[in-house]
């Protein structure tokens, strides 16, 4: 069993209800299945998950790090795009 | 035998195959296949161990006569373990773990949630915390014995040989004893004849999928339940107690 058979996955972890997942790292494994249990053992042992989400990383699209510049420089001067003149109550948590 | 007896005697027996279980499945810690499924495999073992702590502390208790778990675990001989022979055989190739594992998983995992339901409260309650546990282990084993079963070739056949080898331990699961007996009259305890039919569908169902053969019927072995152990158990114990009798009492 020969370790470049067996696929890495992205795993993410949702902590508690109303939080969105979140990338928590990846594992090997060679189905799906799998891939889930080993997610369970590897990053959930401490309690941290609620839900579980697994995705083969060559499935997952990414953006080139080479168009950096053309992707995310021209959201950089437009502070009007930022919603900071509103009032945001104490009793919103987790925005 | 008082019911305060019989349910000591019967959390002592519960303990014994989860410490016995649990290390088997210590033994082949760092020989994992995979990163991730040594880590899997280190949880079960120590859900096992935990199981035992709890039911040998409870079994102490009963008993009241001053004994804790490690006691139980480390200052018995061999004749008072009354674990079942099939948790006590040898790791063997990854496919026998994961098959002795399976095997007994099913059982297991019927007879814990069954005393859930039991009167005696200390009894269900381990039960609903140790079948949570189980329920993984099994899910986890018999995706295994899938993956195995209806693998390669190779695979296949290993894997059939580990369940051809390991079956003649599965009779002695069902076949009960005075102390099954004794803890169905005491608290409403598990009936071993439901848990039976259910254990066979259960893995009659995983094994089609696996494309593995039912061995055919045949004769079973016994004598775990009245502490007669199969050759194996002597080098588990003596390995598992060596601590305890070169340092009596020691503690960490």
């Amino acid at each position: 069993m020969s370790k470049d058979t067996w696929p890495l996955y992205e795993v993410f972890i949702r902590s508690k209800s109303g939080l969105s997942h979140r990338h928590a790292g990846s594992v090997h494994a060679a189905d799906d299945e799998m891939a889930l249990n080993n997610a369970r053992d590897t990053y959930t042992r401490r309690n941290e998950g609620v839900s579980i989400w697994v995705v083969r990383s060559d499935r997952i699209i990414a953006s080139d790090p080479a168009e950096t510049a053309a992707f995310f420089e021209p959201a950089r001067d437009k502070v009007y795009r930022h919603p900071t003149f509103y009032e945001i109550p104490d009793e919103v948590e987790n925005l | 035998m008082s019911d305060t007896a019989t349910v000591a005697a019967y959390a002592t027996r519960l303990g014994d195959n989860a410490l016995i279980l649990g290390q088997r499945m210590i033994e082949r810690v760092a020989g994992g296949p995979e990163l991730e499924e040594e880590l899997a495999n280190a949880n079960f073992a120590l859900d096992y161990i935990g199981q035992a702590r709890m039911l040998y502390t409870y079994a102490g208790e009963l008993e009241g006569r001053g004994r804790g778990e490690d006691d139980f675990a480390f200052r018995r001989a061999e004749h008072e373990y009354r674990s079942l022979l099939l948790v006590e055989q040898p790791n063997g190739h990854f496919g026998d773990a994961v098959m002795r594992q399976f095997l007994f998983e099913a059982f297991y995992v019927h007879l814990l949630d069954a005393l859930t339901r039991c009167a005696d409260e200390g009894l269900s309650t381990i039960a609903a915390r140790a079948v949570k546990e189980i329920r993984y282990h099994l899910r986890h084993c018999s995706q295994w014995v899938v993956r195995l079963g209806d693998g390669t070739q190779e695979s296949h056949d290993r894997v059939q040989g580990s369940l051809d080898r390991l079956w003649r331990y599965t009779g002695e699961m069902f076949s009960a004893d005075e102390l099954d007996d004794d803890i169905r009259a005491a608290c409403n305890g598990p009936h071993l004849e439901i848990i039976e039919a259910e254990w066979r569908k259960e893995v009659t169902r995983i094994l089609d999928h696996a494309t593995l053969e039912l061995p055919a019927e045949q004769w079973m072995a016994s004598g775990g339940k009245e502490g007669r152990h199969t050759e194996h158990f002597g080098y588990l114990l003596a390995e598992m107690q060596s601590l305890q009798r070169t340092y009596p009492g020691a503690s960490w």
